[in-house]
């Protein structure tokens, strides 16, 4: 399979190299091995946390990753939390007003949300807010600070400007999907008996709304929203290209180009290891949430 | 002066066709500790009332003209904040599902409470022990332990009683309760209505009781109301109302009430400005229903069921925790005889319907035997004779709105059946004999070209018969087949199968738990509980001397609605 790829010594060595030299790495790196071999060698290694060395940088796997890690965490960090803050409110917002011209706005504009594609919204952005305004900067990620092997932007004034642009376009998408879903999950839940019995009770509409019915909106949204997560980070692959952003995404594409495969076999690991966490973070926080299903697991 | 008037009330709802009326210029009034009833068909306007009075009218709905009081004070022109403020404090409502009026997120306690806080100056502990005493004023025991549970975790009848606490919170004047015990078991339901009758003595509260129920309303009901689309037909003291009715539509209600004391053959006066009419007559001994049809009767059986068992599993969890199995129906054994009508009686999660489909193969049993006319319907069909004879059992659904394609012609449905499998020359010949069975079953000319949408729910019912007809059964399965329709159509729907029996020498299981229903329905009947049978027997004696406790105990509770004579 690695012929549909590419040979990746073609790359590591210039255009001065001999047969010899060829034969030496192919042989050093274990590239002419069968297949099944090569693969049980990198199985045995990947549960002994090894997981190979870089082609493209000679630096173990593992080392490159967790350099890049900080930058797409953070990434996916700030743009999950515009996406379900945001998300949540003009969600709540549109349901309780169902009927207005700013709901009616918000509706209107959070469809372009959903059809643009991701990059498109992220040279618009970079276009308007650093060509034309030049308020914050078009790529990188600005200063860092290195707090024991984690980088973080967070805290310098350029690594916040630089966050923000590459955060609103990751979180976009997830943002009009989740708005749209608690929307009409609380329009639902607005219209259930048990709203209407809180009103018969002469409950405020304030303790309606977020006491009952917000949180009952949440069960289901909780869910796709967690799933949602797992593809932000998954997404930032192309929000990171197009903000060349050192995270792990722009990585992977650089390594697509270098055919460095131990790179992106262990992002694609790094990936699903992510996925895996966040649904199980997800079936907690369900459990927490919701007591009918407390009494189902204690039986 | 009554404490709550209600004069010449016009709830009306614009839609682009202009304004509908859902009550027209109505009247009412409620004392201290009385119990009015208010008494209709679905659509007569009789749950818009009580949403009018709360000022919790569904949004384009409004008071076009009237004027309600409660004491001095003017309701229906009161602000939106003032009237919040008088809701829950001054009257109270009770719905009709306890399984969806509670919150599930929130503990019983934290409802109460909060309800509690909202009206009353009592601090957080006092709020506590009078939510404490309130459940245990409605019958709930270990109120102390309850008090911190969640919804799930209180049984249906249980729930309701929680909702009268919540109602009850902030001793309320007049408490509104729309359909309060429709959704409940009739053991369950008896409790509920004397639970309320009680309280309202009591603590002296006036009560509007809403609901479609006669036999509810004769025995709780101090005054009832009639109301028929959105007028007020009558209204007077509840013994003269069901004995002695005047208006029209009163009789005709009445008249088509079930009555719990006696057996009738037909339901009269069921057509106040409603559908129905004569069945249409076809020389059966021509026509295509007629073939392939014996007139034998008698006491051999056409179905036998012996040693019927249904073991449900539920999926094991997480980690191999052990699933939970719920034996739905145990050790079941009966027999039904050619052209009676078998009836099977019992409480929700009796297993009554599980029979249904252990019998139509949507379930395969856990162990025993079904055998019709000497076929054995668990064995693989080994041949083409085989199949005929299981398409001689035919079933009808409970839900009229949910059991027709909605994209599909009435008069496609009803030939789909003899299409499928063979039983006309053509598609044509199909869709004529369709159109035939929709006229048996009473329904006009046009309707066979129109869409289920097009049709009201006891129309709809009259379609599925049809459609099980398209087979040409022998054996009809009735499953709930009424409850969810008004007691006019209700009782049409009952003189029409009654009549189809007759004339089609059908022998009908119907299941049911609505006691009155079995009586005038049945020849035998089988009493369920837990999914055994406890009792069976000739209905009538069932009726009369019950053997077992749990059947005496049933129809001790059964909501009566005695007819004289």
């Amino acid at each position: 399979m690695f012929r549909f790829v590419g040979d990746p010594i073609e790359n590591m060595l210039g255009q001065e190299r001999t047969d010899a030299d060829v034969e030496r790495l192919r042989d050093q790196l274990g590239l002419d091995d069968p297949f099944l071999l090569q693969y049980w060698n990198f199985l045995a290694d990947a549960v002994q946390g090894n997981l190979g060395i870089s082609f493209r940088q000679g630096r173990p796997v593992v080392e490159v990753l967790i350099e890049r890690l900080p930058a797409t965490l953070e990434l996916a960090f700030i743009s999950a939390l515009f996406a379900i803050l945001f998300g949540v409110l003009l969600g709540v917002y549109t349901a309780i007003r169902s009927k207005g011209w700013l709901t009616n706005l918000i509706l209107t504009v959070s469809l372009v949300g959903v059809s643009l594609p991701t990059f498109l919204i992220g040279i618009l952005l970079i276009y308007l807010f650093a060509v034309e305004l030049g308020w914050l900067p078009s790529f990188g990620r600005g200063d860092t600070v290195q707090i024991g092997w984690w980088t973080t932007g967070l805290l310098t004034i350029s690594g916040l400007k630089a966050i923000i642009l590459p955060a609103i376009t990751l979180g976009l998408y997830q943002m009009t999907l989740i708005m749209r879903l608690v929307r009409s999950e609380m329009s639902e839940v607005l219209n259930s008996d048990y709203i209407r019995f809180a009103r018969a009770r002469g409950l405020s509409e304030r303790t309606i709304n977020f006491k009952h019915a917000l949180k009952n909106t949440l069960v289901p949204v909780i869910t796709i929203t967690g799933l949602q997560l797992g593809s932000i980070i998954a997404f930032a692959i192309v929000t990171e290209t197009v903000f060349q952003w050192p995270g792990v995404g722009l990585l992977f594409i650089d390594s697509v180009q270098f055919v460095d495969i131990p790179v992106m076999a262990a992002y694609l690991m790094f990936i699903s290891v992510m996925f895996v966490a966040i649904n199980l973070i997800v079936d907690i926080l369900y459990v927490i949430v919701d007591p009918r299903l407390r009494i189902e697991g204690a039986n | 002066m009554a404490m709550l008037d209600i004069k010449d009330l016009t709830i009306e709802y614009p839609d682009r066709h202009g304004v509908f009326q859902a009550t027209k210029n109505v009247n009412l009034t409620v004392n201290r500790g009385e119990i009015l009833g208010i008494v209709g068909e679905s659509g007569a306007g009789k749950s818009t009332i009580g949403n009018a009075v709360m000022g919790l009218l569904q949004s384009p709905g409004r008071i076009g003209q009237g004027e309600v009081y409660l004491d001095e004070t003017r309701l229906d022109t009161l602000p939106f904040e003032d009237m919040r403020k008088l809701r829950g404090k001054k009257i109270a409502m009770i719905f009709q599902d306890p399984m969806t009026s509670l919150n599930p997120l929130e503990t019983v306690e934290s409802q109460l409470v909060e309800t509690i806080e909202l009206h009353l100056k009592l601090g957080s502990a006092g709020a506590r022990a009078r939510a404490v005493s309130l459940l245990d004023q409605v019958g709930i025991p270990d109120p102390e332990q309850r008090i911190s549970q969640y919804p799930h975790e209180f049984s249906g009848g249980m729930r309701q009683r929680v909702v009268i606490a919540l109602a009850l919170a902030a001793e309320p004047d007049v408490i509104i309760a729309d359909e309060p015990t429709t959704a409940l078991d009739v053991s369950i339901q008896a409790q509920i209505l004397d639970l309320i009758r009680d309280l309202c003595r009591e603590k002296n509260v006036g009560m509007i009781l809403v609901t479609h129920d006669m036999g509810v309303i004769s025995q709780t009901a101090d005054r009832v109301a009639v109301m028929y689309r959105g007028k007020l037909v009558e209204i007077g003291d509840t013994k003269q109302i069901t004995q002695n009715p005047q208006h029209e539509y009163t009789k005709a209600l009445i008249s088509a009430v079930p009555p719990s004391n006696m057996r009738i053959d037909r339901f009269q006066h069921v057509g106040f400005g409603k559908e129905g009419g004569g069945l249409k007559e076809f020389d059966l001994n021509n026509h295509w229903l007629g073939q392939g049809r014996s007139d034998e009767k008698g006491d051999a059986a056409i179905l036998q069921i012996k040693d019927l068992n249904k073991v449900f599993k539920s999926t094991s969890g997480f980690l191999g925790s052990k699933g939970v199995e719920t034996h739905a129906v145990r050790d079941v054994s009966f027999e039904v005889s050619t052209g009676q009508t078998f009836g099977i009686v019992g409480e929700s999660g009796s297993g009554k319907s599980t029979i249904a489909r252990l019998i139509t193969g949507i379930h395969k049993p856990t162990s025993g035997q079904v055998v019709f006319e000497g076929l054995d319907l668990l064995a693989r069909p080994k041949s083409r004779q085989d199949l005929l004879t299981k398409r001689q059992i035919q079933m009808i659904f409970q839900d009229p709105y949910s059991s027709l394609n909605p994209r599909m012609r009435v008069e496609n449905i009803v030939a789909e059946p003899i299409i499928v499998n063979n039983l006309a020359g053509s598609r044509a010949e199909a869709i004529s004999i369709a159109r035939d069975l929709l006229q048996l079953v009473e329904l006009d000319d046009t309707a066979g070209r129109r869409f289920p949408h097009a049709f009201s729910g006891g129309q709809r019912q009259r379609i599925s018969i049809a459609r099980a007809l398209a087979s040409r059964p022998r054996f009809l399965i009735c499953d709930e087949p009424t409850s969810a329709l008004d007691v006019s159509i209700q009782a049409q729907i009952l003189n029409l199968l009654k009549d189809l029996q007759a004339r089609l020498n059908l022998t009908l299981l119907f299941i049911s738990h609505d006691l009155p229903v079995m009586r005038q329905m049945c020849d035998q009947i089988a009493v369920m509980r837990y999914g055994e049978i406890v009792e069976t027997g000739d209905a009538e004696g069932i009726f009369v001397a019950p053997q077992h406790s749990y059947t005496q105990d049933l129809i001790s509770l059964m909501p009566k609605f005695e007819r004289l004579g």
